[in-house]
């Protein structure tokens, strides 16, 4: 049985209208709504409300002071790139526009004072509401906005309450020599049963709602242990729906067929976690490729487009590189000179998995380095010309290579290279190149 | 519009009532401030009798009673001076008494922790001085903040405007600060008087003011104050007991190193006491029945076992008032108007969340998959003592895991892993030991942990349908 919203100075039909906006979050409604206070009560001077993304924290603050119409204003500080913009955004809501006139680059004293100012014409009968979104974003800024915001109430000597709205926990926030301490309210994350009821709101009219359950029941048994982000599942769920419906439109099978509906979602809706979820493709490709039949459509995702076409001798100063950057200089002669003589087994002992290069990240090599592996590995005699060499620098320009170091050291320029082991290996393997076999990780 | 009560007419609950009686025909009630008028007006002509009427009234001395206590912790109106600090409070008002009637100047500085109660000895100290009628006519008040006033000329300009000189310096461009002031305060002489109006500067966050440049404010007013030509008290209030490092030596010599301490040495007694004296209702609400009702219900809950705890609990964290209001404020929104007492549950209930764990809350909400890597990453800090880690070496322990151990979580594809990795740095739960650099790809950048183990294990036990594999892959020792 949800808590029921009730408070002194609001009407009975406005509260209903707000707990049904907010379906699963009334218990936090009606803790805000507490700690508000009827209209013109004193409220805490500052509120602090976190919890992840996407739970309600903006959505019930805002239908409250909407609905009650309470005299507020929201910015989200994201938008203020100077604080100026803040404190007119902040000012041009609460007051008469006109009457607000701020210098070019207005300091806190400034609007403290304009405020102070248009209060003693205006005087607020109601409490005032500041709502600050995304309220990390005020640490970065200067250094007293984020303590002066905590203590307006004091320092404007009226009855304004700043509701502070992040996603990060109330002990990042704290300056060094302490400050206001907010109240803090947490929004607790859904339940697989409320996010569930939440997205069973979404339903298609031409459809039954047990049909539209049994769907989202199939999508949190996919994506749920990966993401409980709201959001992201509700733009999923609208995605995917015109795919799962298919064979009820085409007549394949009946609503009850509950079998053979999901053997044919669930194949695409592992594909999206490859894709739409990571937005490798937009959701407007993704939908073009549900309305194809073919199934051996590829989608070429963001990161396809890295593996671009290189001429022979590139890919083979790529191997050359990658072997430079992830085995270490004293292994050179084992893998790459043709009679190398007894290696004494102790200075190779197989590492402590720590260390293993591939866990660490790439080395920087010198230019001599790259050049001696790369002439021990391609198999045809190559001469050292200026094509190479400027082979090597298209490469950088790719990203596949980075330069490390400074940009004068001409003499002998040191590199590092940026590509996975799976880009490599499939590099390697349209030369016909074993590259594991010359790697000193998988010895 | 609404039609306020007096404060200064007492009346019992009876005469509410006869009085709500008589306006009905005027079409708004006496409590409109609080109550839909329709709703008293209807009641009371359908049931004319006083029993009837009552719940309406209780409501609306019942709002009545919030406001006033919301002022008091909100807006901190507190009934009287804080207790334990009358020496420190007769010493202030001396000095100021002393600058304002015999023109002597002096500086003084107030120290102590925030929330203290710096602020409300100020103020109760100034309206006390200002009751003497020589002092409201004389004397001028600046109040400067420095976490408003950033800036010497910034701070000056504030100065002017609180002086209400800003009409006799008009345009004038002054070589340096030293003369502005000395101009502003040249022009506060009265007319035929040879000497000067006192003015008492009030500078709140004084440790604000020692980071300006050259701290040349600080060094005016102190040298001001020092060379008797003007009556001037310069009155700090600083949360830092090192204040007087953060001077320059040129300034803190022309200070007079006087401070007040405000270390607030109540004992649990008198912090019960001053608890019971902030909830209850002070002498002049408008029914003395209700008050004494709900004063006597206090004392009752102040006197209770679990309230006791409760409160020493918050006494041996920390004694100053802000964090008790804080506490008051959230009990008293749990109290519903149908049983206008608190109880000790509300206290208890404010109290679990006031003192909640944030993180652990966070940590709640995280799926399945982030959880896994959070364990990861606890298991390498154990593994290697607190060294940083990236990327790869967690999802080389949580594929190491998902091989030997799991059989309730499958292998996910590498970016979607990396996906949550990022999800869990914008929560800041884990910290880049670095900034963020182009050179370095974003699956080898060094990161640590934020983290406790103590506080991982906690959220674990707490989380809701959490597979037993991975359980016992946290508790496990070595991964």
């Amino acid at each position: 049985m949800p808590a029921e919203l009730r408070q002194q100075g609001y009407s009975e039909a406005q509260l209903r209208l707000v707990s049904e906006k907010v379906p699963c979050r009334e218990a936090q409604a009606a803790a805000l709504l507490a700690l508000f206070g009827e209209p013109d009560h004193y409220s805490f001077p500052s509120i602090f409300i976190y919890g992840h993304r996407a739970m309600g924290k903006s959505h019930v603050t805002l239908t409250l002071l909407r609905e009650l119409q309470m005299p507020h204003v929201v910015v989200s500080c994201v938008e203020c790139v100077s604080p100026g913009l803040l404190f007119e955004q902040v000012l041009g809501s609460l007051f008469d526009s006109s009457a607000v006139t701020l210098s070019r680059s207005p300091s806190l004293s400034d609007f403290v004072r304009l405020y102070r100012q248009l209060c003693a014409e205006d005087s607020a009968k109601h409490t005032r509401y500041i709502v600050l979104d995304r309220a990390e974003v005020l640490r970065d800024m200067s250094a007293n906005l984020l303590p002066g915001f905590l203590r307006l109430q004091e320092l404007v000597e009226d009855n304004v309450t700043v509701i502070l709205l992040s996603e990060i926990v109330w002990d990042k926030f704290r300056p060094s020599t302490g400050c206001f301490e907010p109240l803090q309210l947490h929004f607790p994350d859904y339940s697989k049963a409320e996010l569930q009821q939440i997205l069973a709101q979404d339903s298609h009219p031409s459809y039954s709602a047990e049909l539209y359950t049994f769907y989202i029941n199939i999508l949190l048994g996919v994506f749920y242990s990966v993401c409980k982000d709201l959001r992201e599942l509700r733009h999923l769920a609208a995605l995917n729906f015109p795919k799962f419906c298919e064979p009820l439109e085409k007549g394949e099978a009946e609503e009850s067929d509950t079998h053979k509906l999901w053997r044919n979602i669930e194949p695409h809706l592992k594909k999206a976690m490859q894709t739409v979820y990571l937005r490798e493709v937009s959701s407007f490709q993704w939908e073009e490729q549900l309305k194809q039949d073919g199934e051996t459509q590829s989608l070429r995702g963001l990161s396809a487009y890295a593996h671009v076409e290189l001429p022979y001798y590139s890919k083979f100063l790529l191997i050359a590189a990658y072997l430079a950057s992830y085995n270490p200089a004293r292994t050179d002669r084992r893998f790459f000179v043709k009679h190398h003589g007894k290696i004494r087994k102790t200075t190779f002992l197989k590492k402590h998995e720590k260390t293993s290069n591939h866990l660490l990240g790439p080395k920087p090599f010198p230019l001599d380095r790259l050049l001696a592996i790369f002439y021990s590995v391609v198999d045809s005699r190559v001469a050292p010309t200026a094509s190479i060499f400027s082979q090597i620098s298209s490469l950088v320009t790719l990203q596949l290579l980075t330069q490390v170091g400074h940009d004068d050291q001409l003499d002998n320029p040191k590199y590092k290279c940026t590509v996975s082991l799976d880009f490599i290996r499939a590099i390697a393997r349209t030369v016909g190149f074993d590259i594991l076999r010359y790697l000193y990780d998988f010895l | 519009m609404s039609k306020r009560k007096s404060k200064d007419t007492q009346w019992t609950a009876g005469e509410c009532v006869s009085q709500v009686r008589i306006y009905i025909n005027v079409k708004y009630c006496v409590f409109c401030t609080y109550l839909n008028p329709r709703i008293l007006i209807q009641s009371v002509k359908s049931a004319p009798c006083y029993r009837c009427a009552l719940p309406y009234i209780l409501l609306a001395l019942f709002g009545q009673a919030q406001k006033i206590l919301r002022e008091r912790y909100c807006y901190q109106r507190v009934p009287s001076s804080p207790v334990g600090i009358e020496s420190q409070r007769k010493n202030l008002l001396e000095l100021l008494r002393r600058t304002a009637i015999h023109g002597e100047s002096n500086s003084v500085l107030i120290v102590g922790p925030r929330g203290s109660g710096k602020t409300m000895l100020l103020k109760s100290v100034l309206k006390e001085l200002f009751e003497v009628r020589e002092v409201q006519s004389n004397v001028l008040l600046v109040h400067l903040n420095g976490l408003l006033q950033t800036d010497d000329k910034i701070a000056l300009k504030e100065i002017t405007r609180q002086l209400q000189l800003e009409n006799v310096v008009g345009d004038k461009v002054f070589g340096s600060f030293a003369e502005n002031l000395t101009f502003l305060l040249e022009a506060l002489k009265k007319g035929n008087r040879s000497s000067s109006r006192p003015v008492i500067f009030t500078l709140d966050e004084f440790d604000l003011f020692a980071h300006h440049k050259n701290q040349t404010l600080l060094y005016n007013l102190l040298d001001i104050s020092q060379s008797a030509q003007t009556p001037v008290a310069v009155v700090g209030l600083t949360c830092r007991l090192d204040v007087l490092e953060l001077l320059e030596k040129r300034v803190k010599s022309r200070f007079s190193h006087r401070q007040i301490h405000l270390l607030n040495p109540m004992d649990f007694h008198q912090y019960i006491e001053t608890t019971q004296e902030h909830l209850g209702l002070p002498q002049d609400f408008p029914d003395e029945r209700f008050a004494q009702e709900w004063n006597s219900s206090i004392k009752m809950l102040c006197e209770d076992r679990s309230v006791k705890d409760v409160l020493r609990k918050h006494f041996n964290t920390s004694k100053d008032f802000r964090s008790l209001h804080m506490l008051l404020l959230m009990a008293l929104s749990r109290v519903t108007p149908t049983n206008p007492t608190i109880k000790p549950g509300d206290i208890q209930e404010a109290s679990r969340l006031c003192s909640m764990d944030a993180k652990a809350n966070i940590l709640h909400g995280l799926s399945i998959l982030e959880l896994c890597l959070i364990i990861a990453m606890k298991h390498l800090s154990e593994l290697y003592d607190g060294e940083p880690f990236n990327f790869q070496m967690v999802h080389n322990e949580f594929k190491k895991f998902i091989q030997r151990k799991s059989h309730s979580i499958h292998n996910f594809e590498t970016p979607v892993v990396l996906k949550a990795f990022e999800h869990l740095q914008q929560l800041e739960l884990i910290n880049p030991m670095d900034g963020p650099s182009a050179k370095i790809q974003k699956e080898y950048q060094l990161v640590k942990l934020m983290l406790d183990h103590s506080q991982i294990m906690e959220a674990l036990q707490k989380y809701p349908q959490c597979p037993t594999d991975v359980k016992q892959w946290a508790t496990s020792a070595f991964g």
